[in-house]
This record gives C-alpha cells, structure tokens and sequence, in this order.
C-alpha cells in the first residue's frame, strides 16, 4: 500500500530515475542508517525505503502517496516535475510546526459534469446548507461521541453532551451558513470545557486562539488539525472533487476549503482522540513545548511522536458495515469523498460519517 | 458520438458503470484485488506491442496481412460483453472502411481458438446497442442498481456504488 513519508530531518530529495534519493544535509552529525531511517521517515512501515550505505536513502516511487515536510529540505523543479507526473502532492510544515502550504500537483481526475453539479450546489444556498448541515451534523455527532467514550470511563461529561446534543438540535432549522458556523463555535466551546475534565490537570485551555497559539494545548491542536486538513485534502486529489469550491466554509477561506469542510468530520477522530489517549499516557508532556515570543510551539520530538501515532491511527483496519469488508481508517475519508460525488450528481443524499464503534 | 470497446462493454455489464465511466467518475480500490489486477494488466503488455489503438478502439492484436482482430482471453469463458465488444470492432472496420476483418477469440491457456463473424443480424444489433448507449449515457443521473450484484464484488465503482 502507499504511505506517507513524513521527513524531519532536513536534507535534500532528489529524483533519480523512478525513484526518490533523499539525502540529509552534511551539517546534520551523522547517523547510522538505522537511526536515519528512523529520523528521516515517520512512516512506521518504512522498511519499504531500501537504505543504501552512503546515508542515503531510496524510495520507491509507486509505494509513495504523498510528503510531508516538516523540516528544511531542499529540492529541485525537476523533483517537483517528478512528482506532478507521479501524483505525489507534498504538504510543507514550517520549524514550528505551522502548516505552510501544499504543493498540488495538476488536478488528473477531472469530470466535467462533476464540476458543473459542484457548483452548482455551491450556488444554491439551499443546496449549499444542506451539505453543509451534514457536515456540522457529522462533527457534533463525532465529538459527543468523543466526550461518551470518556464519560464511561470514570469521567464525569454528562453535564457537556447534554449542552451539546441540546445545541445539534437547532442543526436541522439553521437557515444561514453563518447560523450553522454559530452552532457549530458553541458546540465546541463546550466541548473544549470537557478537555480539562479528561486531561485532569495536565492542560489548561484556557482559550482558543490561532497563530500563533496560546497555549501548549493550543499548538498541539492546531498541529494535529492540520494534519487532518492536510490528509483529506490528499484524499480529495485522489477524486474528482474540486478542492476550492466548498459548501460550509467559504471557498477562499483557504485555499483548498472543501478539505476543510470535510476536515470537521474527522479531526474528532483523528486529531483530539489521539491527544487525549497521548496527553493521558505521558506521551506528550508540559515538557514537550517551548514557549517563543508570542506562543507556544510543540517541539519537533513530539512532533514526531504525535505524527507517529497518527500514521499509526489511519492505517488501522476497521470493518465497515456496509461495504462488509476491511478498511483502513484513512480509506473512511475516501469513502467521505465518494459519499459527497454521489450526492452532488443527483445519486445518493449524502450523510456524514458518524463514528459507528 | 463515438462509443469506444469499453463502453460498449459496460453496457452489457452495467448500466450503472457505464454511465459513471462516461461521466468521467472514478473510483480506485483499496484492496488488494485491484493492486493484483493492475500488476496482471500491465503484465499483459507483452501484447501490447501489437496492440492498436484508436479513438478509444483497443485491440489485443491485429493481423493486417490476413484482415484478423484478435482477442486473448485468459480463461475459456467468453463473456457476451467480450464477444460483442469483438463484433463491434469488425462492425467499425467496416463502417470506416478500414476492411472486413474477422474475428478470432485465442485462449493461449488452452491451445484454442473461435473464429467470430459479423452477421447482417448482428449488424442490426449494434446499431440498436449504440443508440441504446447514447441513451444511457446521457441520462442525468445514474442508473439505479437495488443492490450488489455478484459482478460488483469485482467492480472497481464497488465502494462508490455500495458505500
Ligand atoms: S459496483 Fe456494481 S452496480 Fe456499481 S458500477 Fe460496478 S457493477 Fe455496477
């Protein structure tokens, strides 16, 4: 199957021939090749990547989905002509880890119908609100899900999923996206008041804010977000989707707002679970941040643990119910992806993906 | 419009897919199914160097001296979707006046071959399968299929369909 390549230790990518050199900068002390493979590529199943003697190492160009740069690396446009023709787009993230972009190959499944039924539902403000009604629906159905699974494990949320569910039930009458958005703000607020009781002490959120965060919580969410941002939108190129026209946030929001949209689904799933379960297990700890001049910044050592365990997370295999057979997490995205097709050319209405276990 | 092998093909297979392939709508699958069919079909390129193509016409193998399309089967059992796909191909030689071919089903497995014709009454057929296409194609939605059929297991659309 194809992975992920997660780089973290800064170096250089190179194309050669059908596949990808990378080579890390000669000021980084040196490593055996054990360790580098360790450093270097997060994918936990990287015994794919063959290591050469030199320090070097060599990936197979079919067994890559995408990269994810978190570190400084330097490469060439004929990499990045390499990876259009293999469509492998390649997420960047800054030192501190900050999301800086994606470079998107040139789109290769385009459906012109599609596109046309896409914004056509984009126009129309009661198609539009019903997509996007979906998707609020879907992520307040995942996070009180969240909140029950802590609820029934000797921590006291009842008081929140109560507030929460009462909250989703004006969902189904919001006339405006904006009303929607509003919801959705509250819905959260609540949620996060439920972090302290499932972290105990360990965090405090004391508030949300965004760039830089303003506390370790803060920047851990963040982070784990845009991971979830970042995987939906390499699910998305894998679809005949457009990724700029979307239904809840507003296409412009960033670039590509549908993955956005679709993001709320998940991060529930794959974000926040993964920050309870690491923050409980003293897999992340208060030792694990850095405060900078106007933030906190999760170092890249937990960086790396948290982008361990996530690439974990998606490769887990799951029964699904209908299709009645295997999948991994990560495919629950595609199926999101191909659930939203068929709504958009008049086949199946669309309903969100709910956590089913 | 034109109708190419593969259309034509879905037509007798599935009404659904065809219209999805035809609207440009894709789906891949993630089990190991389909990674073993596309290794078997990029194996099958041995063939390949023979094959010729044309406005989405796709043919295993054509024998130019003496006016034969080939097909190579893999297992004995001809599906009509292939036997028609076969006698499209003839029908659209000789609408473009390529030549009359005709056809021959080789199973290399089996050491066997079948001779194909094109018959006035097929003729018929076609051109009444084409314009049945053209129908299905322009639909604006989807076909409707219940539900899973033994065929879908195999499909690449099963996940899109069936999720
Ligand atoms: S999965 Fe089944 S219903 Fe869907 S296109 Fe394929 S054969 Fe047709």
């Amino acid at each position: 199957m194809k992975r992920m390549y997660y780089i973290f230790t800064p170096g250089k990518l190179k194309r050669k021939e059908n596949t990808v050199f990378y080579v890390p900068f000669k000021n980084v002390e040196p490593q055996d090749d054990e360790n580098l493979q360790n450093e270097v590529l997060l994918s936990v199943d990287s015994d794919m990547a063959e290591s050469l003697p030199t320090n070097k190492i060599v990936l197979p160009v079919q067994d890559i989905d995408s990269f994810y740069i978190m570190t400084e690396a330097s490469f060439n446009t004929k990499f990045l002509d390499f990876c259009s023709a293999n469509k492998i787009p390649i997420h960047f993230f800054n030192y501190y880890g900050f999301y800086s972009g994606t470079y998107y190959p040139k789109e290769y499944l385009l459906s012109g119908s599609l596109l046309v039924n896409q914004v056509k539902h984009y126009s129309s403000i009661s198609k539009r609100l019903e997509i996007a009604r979906k998707f609020i629906e879907g992520a307040a159905f995942n996070l009180s899900k969240n909140l029950k699974y802590y609820n029934t494990r000797n921590k006291d949320l009842q008081a929140q999923i109560d507030t929460m569910e009462g909250l989703a039930m004006d969902i189904p009458s919001a006339t405006s996206i904006e009303q929607l958005m509003g919801i959705e703000g509250n819905i959260r607020k609540v949620y996060y008041t439920g972090f302290e009781e499932i972290l105990g002490k360990e965090f405090e959120l004391i508030s949300r804010k965004y760039n830089p965060p303003s506390n370790p919580l803060n920047a851990l969410i963040s982070f784990s977000n845009m991971m979830v941002y970042t995987t939906v939108l390499s699910e998305i190129y894998r679809t005949q989707l457009n990724p700029t026209i979307s239904f809840l946030h507003e296409p412009g929001d960033r670039r590509f707002s549908l993955a956005l949209d679709i993001a709320e689904i998940f991060k529930p799933l794959f974000a926040d679970r993964l920050i309870f379960k690491m923050i409980n297990n003293r897999q992340i700890q208060t030792k694990d941040f850095e405060s900078r001049l106007n933030g906190y910044y999760l170092k890249d050592t937990a960086r790396k643990a948290f982008v361990q365990e996530y690439d974990e997370k998606l490769k887990t295999t799951i029964k699904h119910r209908k299709l009645q057979k295997e999948i991994s997490y990560r495919r629950i995205i595609r199926l999101e992806c191909y659930k939203l097709i068929k709504h958009l050319i008049g086949d199946t209405e669309y309903e969100p993906f709910k956590i089913w276990w | 419009m034109h109708i190419t092998g593969t259309q034509l093909n879905y037509f007798f297979v599935c009404k659904r897919k065809l219209w999805l392939f035809a609207n440009h709508i894709q789906c891949e699958q993630e089990s190991d199914l389909v990674l073993q069919g596309k290794i078997m079909h990029e194996n099958s390129y041995s063939y390949e160097k023979k094959e010729y193509e044309f406005e989405g016409i796709k043919v295993d193998w054509l024998d130019l001296n003496n006016k034969v399309i080939h097909e190579v089967k893999k297992s004995d059992k001809v599906e009509e979707a292939h036997l028609w796909q076969l006698k499209y191909y003839l029908y659209y030689f000789r609408k473009n006046n390529i030549g009359e071919f005709t056809g021959e089903i080789n199973y290399p497995k089996l050491r066997k071959k079948e001779q194909v014709m094109l018959t006035d009454d097929d003729v018929v057929y076609i051109e009444k399968i084409i314009d049945e296409i053209e129908v299905v194609k322009n639909l604006p939605f989807a076909p409707k299929v219940e539900k899973p059929m033994k065929i879908c297991k195999k499909c690449s659309y099963n996940d899109l369909c069936w999720v």
